[in-house]
């Protein structure tokens, strides 16, 4: 059976990195985040999502060998 | 087409394409395991402990209860978290060390199949058509509360989104069956953690942590005629029903939520046993209820509290906040207002995206659990009775079940018309579940501890259950009601101050009456079966279960106990 933790890892992973480069690129962006009181909520919730992914992948990878 | 709430950008847009694209690839790649109907139907009891677990509170988080519960935020304040502690956690460590091993142990494929292992077939049958019945009901309510939202905030044509999701449903669960509907109910609930933390966070920095939102509260809820803590404390003001908002006392919530609707719902539910039962062992059986727990115990914070920083952002100058719809408050709203309010282009697309899954997941879950019985319990039982061949039935009856997710999935788009056209559905739905699970819980509590239960006794007490339940929904109305569907059909024999009220006690009242009944029944009735045919199925002839080959910290008893401390705890630091 597929371990579930290979799909859950990929899709954080992708979305991790989408969301992280955006919160990059818009960091400057101070009108985009007034609703956030500045904060870059994009930036962070991106690289939370990113190693929440990567640890996801790693544990499948641990397994395995 | 209509204004739409929000304007997705591209970014917004990709984030709901990759996660449906997700959806979609674990139904394909799980589609080459599903060989035979008990792969399709009970994912082959093959699920880790831990992914049973996520699923297992996931299917309970739907986007209804969400959008629900945030609302009752801003409404009851701290007062919902008794739906998530005292209303779930006893009944979840019950269902797992008591219920678990008959659920499990006698490998019966369904509840509605224990109840004719343990009792008889009409007893299965009653069961089983009700289960199939509403459970199509259910999932065409949300289907159109999905297609509603969808056609409000982003501004898609209702028909089109209607019809869109049902598709995405139907592709997933009749490619993976049970197992797409799990994996995807544990991808949602990651989703939804990660797409509302940043709302919790803003929220309580808006207002200045925990002790900023007590203290901005006190004067909100002092004019509603209520003490200034009433809104975070939980158990405080339950002395009198008229010093909280629920309008109950701490026995109605005890007795109530706490033991007949919780026990009933949690215990007796197949949209949630199931969950369990289709874990890999006995063991990860149990404790997929106390793994779903911890998290369940936390939910509070992600939705409840935004929901109450919601409160405090209405009464507020200034604010812009409002939930007000054609003049009316409309609290459902709440979580989709707070998304509009703090989220900027990115993190939104995820907010909205966990919300949209979490409504899929919820169909889903509805899904697998009708074809299940459908095909088990009466395809199997009524229409075609199993052969010899025992490889041929197996394709046979996958076959069927995935019929049965096609016909599961249109009867629900016809639900979701029907529900456009009827707008109390929803309250009438809502009443008639809990109608019938307290007495089933009632039923089936007797059947797994006393032996002397006959099929006679659990098949009138059902019956009787229910009949009670109507007579006392006819007899009483909640303060303030203005259609018959909340109660009062018969004369008006009571008026209760809310409706959570009427609710609590038309449970109390059904399950007592049930249990009544069956007690009385059974002892005037001859037991249909021998004590052989029993074993496994009730508690005084089954063999004690041993854990000492399981590691301490993954026995049933020690995960319940650090699930029942925690409870405790949580319960004391929001007394």
């Amino acid at each position: 059976m597929l371990d579930i933790r290979i799909p859950i890892g990929l899709l954080f992973t992708v979305l991790g990195v989408l969301v992280t480069a955006y919160g990059i690129i818009t960091n400057s962006d101070t009108e985009l985040y007034t609703k956030s009181f500045q904060y870059n909520v994009n930036l962070w919730s991106g690289l939370v999502m990113l190693v929440f992914g990567v640890v996801m992948l790693l544990t499948v990878k641990k397994k395995k060998t | 087409m209509k204004e739409a709430l929000f304007h997705l950008q591209w970014i917004d847009k990709a984030i709901m394409a990759i996660y449906f694209l997700f959806v979609l690839g674990i139904g394909w790649v799980l589609k080459k395991y599903m060989k035979d109907a008990n792969a399709f139907l009970e994912a082959g009891r093959s699920m880790p402990a831990w992914v049973a677990g996520l699923a297992f509170i996931s299917t309970n988080l739907g986007a209804l209860e969400v959008m629900g519960m945030t609302g009752s935020g801003a409404k009851y304040g701290m007062l919902t978290t008794h739906f998530y502690w005292i209303g779930a956690i006893p009944a979840m460590v019950f269902l797992a060390i008591f219920m678990m091993p008959f659920y499990y142990g006698s490998k019966a494929r369904s509840v509605p199949e224990y109840l004719k292992l343990r009792f008889d077939e009409k007893t299965r049958g009653l069961n089983a058509i009700l289960f199939a019945v509403m459970t199509v009901l259910a999932s065409g309510i949300s289907m159109y509360a999905l297609a509603l939202l969808m056609e409000k905030v982003l501004g898609w044509d209702f028909n089109v989104s209607l019809w869109l999701s049902a598709a995405i449903v139907l592709a997933y669960t009749y490619l993976g069956g049970l197992s797409s509907a799990i994996y995807n109910e544990v991808l949602q609930f990651f989703i939804i953690v990660i797409g509302l933390m940043p709302i919790v966070f803003l929220g309580l920095h808006e207002v200045g942590g925990w002790s900023g939102l007590k203290e901005s509260l006190a004067p909100i809820v002092a004019e509603k005629g209520f003490a200034g803590d009433t809104f975070t404390t939980t158990w405080k003001y339950t002395g009198t029903a008229a010093g909280n908002p629920m309008g109950v006392e701490w026995y109605g919530i005890l007795f109530g939520l706490g033991f007949v609707l919780s026990f009933g719902y949690w215990c007796t539910n197949f949209l949630i046993v199931q969950r369990a039962m289709a874990a890999e062992s006995t063991t990860a059986a149990r404790n997929t209820p106390l793994i779903g727990a911890i998290p369940k115990m936390l939910i509070p914070f992600l939705i409840i509290v935004p929901g109450i920083v919601a409160l405090v952002l209405m009464n507020k100058t200034g604010s812009g906040f409002t939930i007000m719809e054609n003049g009316k408050a409309n609290y459902d709203l709440t979580i989709i207002k707070l998304l509009e309010y703090y989220l900027p282009t990115g993190v939104l697309g995820l907010g909205i995206t966990a919300l949209l899954a979490s409504f899929m997941s919820g169909m889903a879950g509805n899904v697998s659990a009708f074809n299940t019985v459908w095909t088990y319990d009466i395809y199997q039982s009524y229409i075609r009775p199993a052969t010899n061949d025992k490889q041929a039935d197996a394709k046979h009856y996958l076959k069927v079940g995935r019929l049965a997710t096609v016909f599961g999935v249109l009867v629900s788009i016809a639900a979701a018309y029907l529900a456009g056209l009827f707008g109390n559905i929803m309250d009438f739905l809502q009443t008639i579940f809990s109608m019938i699970n307290a007495p089933l819980f009632a039923v089936i509590f007797l059947g797994m501890f006393w032996k002397r239960t006959t099929g006679h006794g659990a098949f009138i007490g059902l019956l009787g259950g229910f009949f009670v339940a109507l007579l006392h929904h006819g007899l009483t109305v909640p303060a303030g009601a203005t259609t018959l569907v909340k109660g009062g059909w018969i004369s008006v024999a009571h008026t209760y101050p809310v409706e959570m009220a009427q609710n609590f006690w038309t449970a109390i009242f059904a399950c007592a009456a049930a249990a009544i009944i069956t007690v009385v029944i059974s002892l005037g009735t001859k037991q249909q079966k021998t004590d052989d045919e029993l074993r496994g199925l009730v508690y005084s002839l089954t063999p004690k279960i041993q854990e000492d080959h399981v590691v301490w910290y993954k026995r049933t008893n020690t995960l319940a106990i650090f699930v029942l401390v925690m409870m405790v705890i949580l319960s004391i630091l929001f007394w």
